[in-house]
């Protein structure tokens, strides 16, 4: 019982990192229908400032991690509107399998970009402490291992969702976002720019990965190389087609299935932990061909 | 003169649905194209709003040349469409279609006592507001569309339409909404299957007939002449 809830809590900490990259994949291509492959490397590079920025935040402002997630948001937010402007728009009225090819060309070239010496670098770094290490004391009497980082990863996760869901159901940006999604002509029509909608969703989704990112860095302590973004980013990639690709809700269950499922599959062996994801995938989709909660829409084009 | 289609060709690819067309509308007009199927009906709404563009020819609106200028902009220089089929955003509940239709409105003061305008226009709306609009029946839905267009309280109102698909009854009353904008001071340009209903409460109106305007005048002309009657009227 006790290794049964202590799995359920790994996976609900890895399903929020997850959770807070699918959010990404999701939105941008349900208002572009475009699979930002790139995403992942935001999700990388947000990890990168963290571990660049957190002495500096140190020295300013005493405690870094509330100041490091808030600037590694901005930067990544930034990066992924300046991707989509330079890389996505021009290509927004040509094939959508350019735009595909497109990204897996963004995807590399940021991976080995940053790989390069004067940039990232190729070598392993260790994370720097956002907050103090230790468990939760009542943790052990329970039979578990709860780690404050455990908190920290869900906390953030579910305020930064919660904050999304307002966005996207309240205001008017948000329902604009879903206007769009749903159909671009007549979102024009509504006085709505198409291309402020779209350059929010490539800041939004990316913030939401560089958050992920610094949530990482704190619950693993280190930076692999800078293409320690890919099997996040495939994994979260799986969780929002399995909850039902451009479905926001969806991403969110997906993200949680995806880590429980993967936290019962690492514990049985450590290796079934990366093919997990495929089988859940494959089982889901033959089962429920648009996701969880994806609807088949007829789409407009 | 609000506005003044001058010689406009459309083109879909290689099909060029539009061949030199102009005509005008005049302040406060209802003014109706009529035509058969595949006519270019709802292509010259589309290329004033501007989701379409005229490939060559220009678009004057009150003055300044929309011809190049985005729909969004155009929406909020002051023309509303109502599109054909609806064109509802069916994720969205009513409430939220009526919201968004706002993007177009400077003043968000007016909002308010615009948004209960559109609700003692159709009633039904307002019980409904919470529901996502794609579950609305068919006339709930038209009613949302032309609702949504009164939302953003432009002068100008391209309706495509907006009769399709619904009973005798609802027939009769949006056509008497019309009338009632229009006495409220909207300019309206009216593209109907339903000839002889258009052509009844329009000022003037146009025949499109193979992306071309064929014949022209005012309504009660049009309703007598033979060859419309023949043509759209049913004899
Ligand atoms: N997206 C498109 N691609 C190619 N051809 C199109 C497209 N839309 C319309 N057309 C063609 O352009 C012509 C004019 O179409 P349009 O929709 O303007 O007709 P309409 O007069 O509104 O007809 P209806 O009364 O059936 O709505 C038709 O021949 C139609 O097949
Ligand atoms: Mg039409």
């Amino acid at each position: 019982m006790g290794q049964f809830l202590q799995q359920l809590i790994n996976g609900i900490q890895i399903g929020s990192i997850y959770a807070l990259i699918a959010l990404g994949y999701t939105m941008v291509y349900g208002i572009v229908r475009l699979i930002n492959f790139a995403h992942a490397d935001i999700f990388m590079f947000g990890a990168y400032m963290g571990f660049f920025l957190a002495p500096v935040m140190t020295k300013i402002f005493g405690g870094a991690f509330i100041p490091t997630i808030i600037a590694a948001m901005l930067i990544t937010g930034l990066l992924g509107f300046v991707m989509e402007k330079l890389a996505y728009r021009p290509l927004r009225y040509k094939s959508r399998l350019s735009a595909l090819i497109t990204a897996l060309g963004v995807s590399i070239f940021l991976e080995n970009f940053c790989a390069l010496p004067f940039v990232f670098g190729p070598a392993y770094r260790a994370f720097p402490d956002l907050i103090v290490a230790g468990n939760l004391p009542i943790s052990a009497s329970l039979g578990l291992t709860i780690p404050y980082v455990l908190l920290l990863d869900v906390g953030v996760s579910v305020f930064l969702m919660v904050l999304l869901f307002w966005f996207v159901n309240k205001t008017l940006i948000g329902k604009q976002m879903r206007a769009v999604a749903f159909d671009k002509p007549t979102a024009s029509l509504m006085g709505i720019n198409i291309d402020v909608v779209i350059s929010t969703a490539f800041i939004v989704g990316p913030a939401l990965a560089g958050a992920g990112g610094i949530l990482y860095g704190t619950t693993y302590g280190m930076l692999g190389s800078p293409f320690l973004g890919i099997w996040p980013g495939l994994k979260a990639f799986i969780a929002a087609v399995l909850g039902g690709i451009g479905n926001i809700p969806g991403a969110v269950l997906g993200a949680y299935v995806m880590g429980i499922s993967e936290a019962f599959a690492t514990s049985v062996n450590s290796n079934l932990g990366y093919g997990i994801a495929f089988v859940i995938l494959i089982g889901i989709l033959l089962i429920r061909p648009s996701g969880l909660l994806g609807k088949f829409m007829p789409e407009k084009v | 003169m609000l506005l003044e289609v001058r010689n406009i060709d459309v083109f879909y690819g290689s099909i060029r649905a539009l061949k030199d067309v102009s005509f005008t509308v005049e302040k406060g007009e209802i003014v109706s194209i009529i035509g058969a199927n595949g006519a270019g009906k709802s292509t010259t709404l589309r290329a004033i709003s501007g989701i379409l563009r005229a490939s060559s020819g220009s678009i004057i609106y009150d003055g300044h040349d929309i011809t190049h200028t985005p729909p969004h902009l155009i929406a909020r220089m002051g023309i509303s469409q109502v599109p054909e089929g609806r064109g509802i955003f069916g994720n969205l509940t009513v409430q939220e279609n009526l919201d968004v239709a706002l993007s177009s409105v400077k003043d968000k003061k007016t909002a308010g006592p615009n948004q209960d305008k559109v609700f003692s226009l159709f009633p039904r709306l307002k019980e409904r507001r919470r529901q996502i609009s794609g579950t609305l029946s068919g006339g709930e839905q038209q009613m949302l569309a032309v609702g949504r267009g009164l939302m953003q309280n432009n002068p100008f109102m391209l309706l495509d339409e907006p009769s399709m698909g619904l009973s005798p009854v609802l027939v009769e009353e949006i056509f008497g909404i019309i009338v009632e904008i229009n006495r409220l001071g909207k300019t309206i340009l009216l593209v109907e299957q339903n000839a002889f209903k258009a052509l009844s409460i329009a000022h003037r109106g146009y025949v499109l007939e193979t992306g071309s305007l064929v014949l022209s005048g005012a309504a009660a002309e049009l309703r007598n002449n033979p060859d419309v009657k023949k043509a759209y009227l049913g004899g």
